[in-house]
């Protein structure tokens, strides 16, 4: 078998507290992501969604585990990964413009002022922002229009792996199902591999591949991998009417509404040295059907791994 | 008719100016005619008569003559005022900018550093409070030149301000925009440069304005404790000369100078302030 582009590996989180026994976020937190996938991680706030992003930006580090890309471990912030912060995180002294060559310039230090401009407002018409727009600073655009040079600057910089914490979790409901579309019409045409942190569970099933599910926290867990089958292209007016969708979302809202706290509360205490544990793989979209096993057709790396973090109940409902 | 609020302002300035004046004006009697002085007039040669505050006419009369020709040398005790704000001037600049040039790199250091933050506080907590003139006679004893003395307390006064509003700036940059050069993989001096700079350029620059502020006090004190040329000396000059019309005078050079000081560093104030 050979190995996945991005391979997390019992990553676990404690914070020492004075006095008291650790605070551990998450524990053994193990799963694979392919190149060119779109996988969304939800869960509850105080899960670790963030630490474990920020862990896989390199700008923060695990307790134990580890992160390895393309072979090689991630120990520090780098280019091959972009990320798109929740509070867009643009220089407020630059414009839109300004805040996308920053980027390239820092992606290519030998390309010429010209270059760098012609990538920078490929990127930006891309996202829709052009005829004077680009020269506005940030404080003069909308929230949508950040997020939107956001993500224009993490494109830019053709990152191996994009990571977005929560890109749209401050847009109102409309801008945000735009720049959705926006952002699936340029991820289809990049073969970007992308992580990203939702709460919107139907942003998720519209953008995904797969979906992982995080337990409650603290110890929280990536207790699921729930295979997306749902074909591209999508769009929101009619991706609910495939007849998977009701299915994946009712899995995922059962998930999060009672499961996530239930298995988090049967955390198995063995304090022996746990192996890494891949999520188990789940396809709600066909469970009605009555299908058999894994048809074969995912590539999900969990599904010749056991799957101890599931009910047996639950995999009956599944597969 | 309503017109706008400056202009409104503007009309209510004009009108305090006046009445302040013409009170000041109408206080100031008119100095009597010499043939009618007491024994005790005479003895003093009518210097009773002329020793009193001069009326806001004899002073516009002595700005208009310093004014029309400012830059005037007729010996030590005698330059236009021209001359002497321009020495006060340099002395201020010159010390400003030494300050400047060690106080933001300090403050830098200061602010990414919690280590040196902590080193170094204790001494900063301690030298700041120091009036500057304090140090002038150790300045004078181990520099043995006023000039230089003079431009040394300039120095020692506007480092603190700078100091610690620069080490406040970059100690208050946004993580945001740090993680946003550590993901770009920056080196540090391009971090410093590109991202923490421009970000703490608002507080720092708000130091500068502080500080040119202090120094432009100080440098009246310095230079009448100094002496020589400046407008500090100008001003004790003058009051050894019993003028008061000159005093009067070059305390309003001093304040108009402190303002358009001000003035120059809201310009640049504005040119690095931005909005989140």
């Amino acid at each position: 078998m050979n190995n996945p582009f991005l391979q997390i590996d019992a990553l676990t989180k404690r914070y020492p507290s004075p006095g008291g026994e650790d605070l551990t976020v998450f524990e053994e937190v193990s799963f694979d992501i392919n190149k060119g996938e779109f996988v969304c991680i939800i869960g509850h706030s105080g899960c670790g969604k963030s630490t474990i992003m920020n862990v896989l930006a390199g700008l923060d580090t695990a307790t134990s585990g580890a992160v390895t890309m393309d072979g090689k471990e991630v120990v520090g912030p780098s280019l091959d990964r972009g990320v798109v912060f929740q509070n867009y995180s643009l220089l407020p002294w630059r414009s839109a413009l300004k805040n996308v060559t920053f980027g390239v310039r820092a992606r290519h230090p030998d390309w010429s002022k010209e270059q760098i401009l012609e990538h920078s407002y490929k990127y930006l018409e891309m996202v829709g922002l052009s005829g004077g727009a680009e020269h506005r600073k940030p404080s003069q655009l909308s929230g949508g229009m950040r997020q939107r040079v956001s993500i224009a600057r993490a494109f830019a910089i053709q990152p191996k792996l994009l990571l977005l914490d929560e890109p749209f979790g401050a847009l109102d409901a409309l801008t945000r199902g735009t720049i959705q579309d926006e952002l699936i019409r340029i991820w289809s045409g990049s073969e970007q591999t992308v992580f990203m942190i939702t709460h919107d569970v139907d942003e998720a099933i519209l953008l995904a591949d797969r979906i992982l599910l995080m337990t409650n926290g603290p110890y929280a867990r990536v207790a699921e991998s729930v295979v997306i089958d749902i074909p591209r292209p999508r769009n929101r007016a009619e991706i609910i009417h495939d007849p998977g969708y009701y299915k994946i979302r009712n899995h995922l809202v059962e998930f999060l509404a009672l499961r996530s706290k239930a298995l988090a509360e049967e955390r198995p205490d063995d304090d022996g040295p746990m192996k890494p544990r891949r999520p188990a793989t789940v396809r709600p979209a066909h469970s009605a059907e009555g299908e058999g096993p894994e048809d074969g057709l995912g590539e999900g790396p969990g599904e010749d791994r056991p799957a101890p973090l599931v009910e047996p109940e639950r995999m009956s409902l599944v597969q | 008719m309503v017109s706008s609020l400056p202009a409104r302002a503007l009309f209510l300035s004009a009108v305090i100016l006046v009445v302040t004046l013409g009170i000041w004006e109408l206080s100031t009697p008119a100095v009597k005619a010499a043939g009618e002085m007491t024994e005790y007039e005479m003895l003093m040669g009518g210097a009773d008569q002329e020793a009193r505050v001069p009326p806001p006419s004899q002073v516009l009369e002595r700005a208009w003559e310093e004014l029309s020709n400012p830059f005037y040398d007729n010996g030590p005790n005698d330059k236009g005022i021209g001359i002497q704000v321009g020495y006060s001037l340099f002395r201020v600049l010159t010390g400003y900018f030494l300050a400047a040039m060690i106080a933001i790199p300090i403050g830098f250091l200061i602010g990414m550093s919690p280590l040196m933050y902590r080193a170094l506080d204790p001494f900063i907590q301690v030298l700041r409070p120091i009036s500057p003139l304090a140090w002038m006679p150790l300045a004078l004893f181990i520099i043995k030149d006023s000039e230089a003395s003079s431009i040394f307390v300039i120095f020692i006064c506007s480092i603190w301000p700078m100091l610690i509003n620069t080490a406040f700036g970059v100690a208050g940059v946004r993580k945001d925009w740090v993680n946003v050069a550590r993901t770009h993989e920056l080196g540090s001096l391009r971090t410093a440069l590109t991202v923490i700079l421009p970000a703490a350029a608002p507080t720092i620059v708000t130091g500068m304005r502080i500080s040119i502020g202090i120094a432009w006090l100080v440098i009246v004190a310095a230079e009448m404790l100094v002496g020589g040329t400046g407008v500090g000396y100008y001003v004790w000059n003058e009051w050894n000369n019993l003028d008061l019309t000159s005093v009067i005078f070059s305390i309003l050079v001093i304040g108009v100078v402190g303002m358009l000081l001000d003035a120059a560093f809201a310009q640049v104030q504005r040119a690095v302030r931005y909005q989140e």
